[in-house]
């Protein structure tokens, strides 16, 4: 009897949590479903009032028309080169450095990873213009290189921190039998400790793909002409006329949108326990 | 910094004697090897311009030519400037109000989250998805959702009778609806909690329970305190995030209306990258810099009363 109503408990629990989880996901979709539905509404439909679930009709060309009217596949270009070698820099550097500090035993680490941690705290803001003069002074503004470049060494503070813990919960037999056969720091590095590395690796790629892929600020500050502009710059092609031509910026916005959501539906399963196992949780 | 790692951070191996052994010396030159990228990006892309921006606020320079010393003249001008008060007010306003909102927030999607409910995978995945949505069209999105005569907020404002708001054209009300809009994508600090509530041990729960404690007393009395390291985490990074808020204020509201929503680093911008004052500029940015290091200093100092670390690895 009593157990009974333990069960009946728990199910309507369950059911009030179920309940509540659909209404916030309603809520965080609600928007992204709009993001879609405006980029295939008819030109000077974006605004109605009362709003319209389901557009009148629908507009596909308007994915066209906005590939059209600025050099999109440029921009594409610049943000897929650009958002790849940042990634690509991030994920190596970052677990070199993430290595250091949990394998090896060298003088100066404890130092050096509360430097590493204490760079959490300081607000970009204040390198910003010196990096732009550093930048002007090796001429090389207006290029794509100042939005890659600083991501190929370390990556960030935050990301070593997260390989760092997850190295650390890594059993050490591997490496031990690899270092009595005799291999270098370098092999056990790439073919032991990187593989075992996977879940932590994906949850800073994803991190810095979704980062770069979406930046807003760096492309404003360093780059100018149209052939270094990224798509999240181009968003603001329609800036000025932004009411008459909300669909279309909807249509690059949904574009942009696609990668990201296979990169982060593909790297999904490691994301929370690459997080979770990395000890972030503080203990 | 020793008080820099609040996280549980141990280190098992003792630092050394600089007494080398031939095993020490071969340590060294491959950790310095692995570490050599982050150092030189330390000191080239972090140090370098932190120190040139302090010595760049002592000077006029527009970015061309030669800086010209100028002492603390910079620093005189700002603290006789409007808009630096006034762009200090609006970013103060946001993070202090901001980060508590995000933090409720997040923590309390998280411990739905964290439910053992179906679908739980599915829906902890649909719950990040307005975080990795493209700034700028999140951007976009919510100038249309606040939109006063066509935007989703008051047309279900109408529904119910109430009279439209003009949410970001209204400068008493701009900042507390780009708070509103912050609260759809604090997925990071979601995710972060959600880690944390993973990691609470289920015994601890268990035996409250049988002892009598209801959910609330639980969460109140057990999860929380085991938490506090990861919500202090997320506060210190949270407020250093938005005081360093430049993309909504940038495109939303371009800093209006009549600056009620310019934020400092905006400020910053228009100083540095419109006006070409990059010493002025430079001169603001150490300014914030000193007030995010201060903020930070006094959390670490309150976090005594409240942070709780379980075990002994962490500092006290």
């Amino acid at each position: 009897m009593e157990r009974e109503e333990k069960f009946i408990g728990s199910l309507s629990r369950q059911f009030g949590a179920y309940s509540l989880l659909v209404l916030g996901a309603v809520i965080s979709l609600m928007p992204l479903y709009w993001l879609v539905m405006t980029s295939l509404r008819p030109a000077g439909a974006e605004f109605t009032y009362p709003p319209e679930w389901i557009p009148s009709s629908f507009h596909p060309e308007n994915y066209a028309i906005a590939w059209n009217r600025a050099p999109f596949w440029i921009f594409t270009f610049n943000s897929v080169l650009v958002t790849f070698l940042a990634t690509l820099g991030t994920i190596l550097t970052a677990a070199m450095a993430a290595y250091a500090f949990a394998r090896i035993p060298f003088y100066g680490r404890n130092v050096w990873f509360a430097l590493t941690l204490s760079t959490m705290m300081l607000p970009w803001a204040v390198t910003l213009i010196p990096r732009f003069l550093l930048f002007k002074y090796l001429t090389l503004l207006d290029s794509l290189w100042p939005l890659f470049l600083p991501f190929w060494f370390g990556g960030g503070a935050f990301y070593i921190f997260l390989i760092r813990q997850f190295i650390m919960t890594l059993p050490l037999e591997m490496e031990e039998a690899a270092v009595v056969d005799g291999a270098s720091r370098l092999r056990i590095f790439l073919l032991i400790t990187m593989p075992l590395t996977k879940p932590a690796v994906a949850a800073v790629g994803v991190f810095s793909f979704i980062h770069h892929w979406n930046d807003f600020m760096g492309p404003l500050i360093f780059t100018n002409r149209e052939e270094t502009r990224t798509l999240a710059l181009g968003l603001r092609y329609f800036g000025d006329e932004q009411f008459t031509e909300f669909r279309l910026i909807m249509a690059v916005a949904t574009v942009m949108l696609v990668p990201v959501l296979v990169v982060f539906f593909a790297a999904n399963k490691y994301f929370v326990s690459g997080v979770a196992l990395s000890g972030l949780a503080g203990r | 910094m020793a008080d820099a790692v609040p996280l549980g951070v141990s280190s098992p191996v003792p630092t050394k004697k600089p007494k080398w052994s031939r095993k020490a010396k071969s340590d060294n030159l491959a950790g310095y090897l692995f570490l050599a990228p982050w150092v030189l990006g330390f000191l080239g892309f972090t140090v370098g311009p932190m120190l040139a921006s302090g010595y760049l606020s002592l000077t006029k320079y527009s970015g061309f030519g030669s800086a010209k010393w100028v002492a603390f003249q910079n620093y005189d001008k700002i603290f006789q400037d409007n808009l630096f008060y006034t762009a200090l007010y609006n970013t103060s306003y946001y993070a202090l109000l901001g980060v508590p909102a995000q933090l409720i927030v997040a923590l309390y999607l998280a411990v739905l989250l964290n439910m053992k409910v179906r679908h739980v995978n599915l829906f902890r995945t649909v719950y990040y998805i307005p975080t990795v949505t493209p700034a700028v069209a999140n951007v976009f999105l919510w100038v249309w959702i606040f939109n006063l005569d066509f935007g989703l907020i008051n047309s279900l404002l109408r529904l119910v009778g109430i009279s439209p708001v003009n949410w970001l054209w209204d400068p008493q009300i701009v900042k507390p609806a780009l708070i509103l809009m912050s609260l759809w994508s604090v997925g990071q600090q979601m995710v972060i909690f959600l880690a944390a509530l993973q990691g609470v041990s289920e015994e601890l729960l268990e035996a409250a329970s049988i002892d009598g404690a209801n959910d609330f007393r639980r969460f109140i009395s057990i999860t929380i305190p085991l938490i506090s390291p990861v919500i202090f985490l997320n506060l210190i990074i949270g407020i250093i995030n938005l005081f360093q808020t430049f993309t909504v204020a940038f495109i939303a509201t371009n800093g209006g209306p009549i600056n009620s929503s310019l934020f400092y680093v905006l400020y910053i911008y228009r100083k540095g990258f419109e006006s070409f004052s990059m010493g002025y500029a430079s001169g603001l940015a150490w300014i914030l810099f000193m007030i995010i290091l201060v903020i930070t200093a006094i959390q670490f100092y309150l976090s005594r009363n409240w942070v709780y670390y379980e075990s002994g690895g962490a500092p006290s």
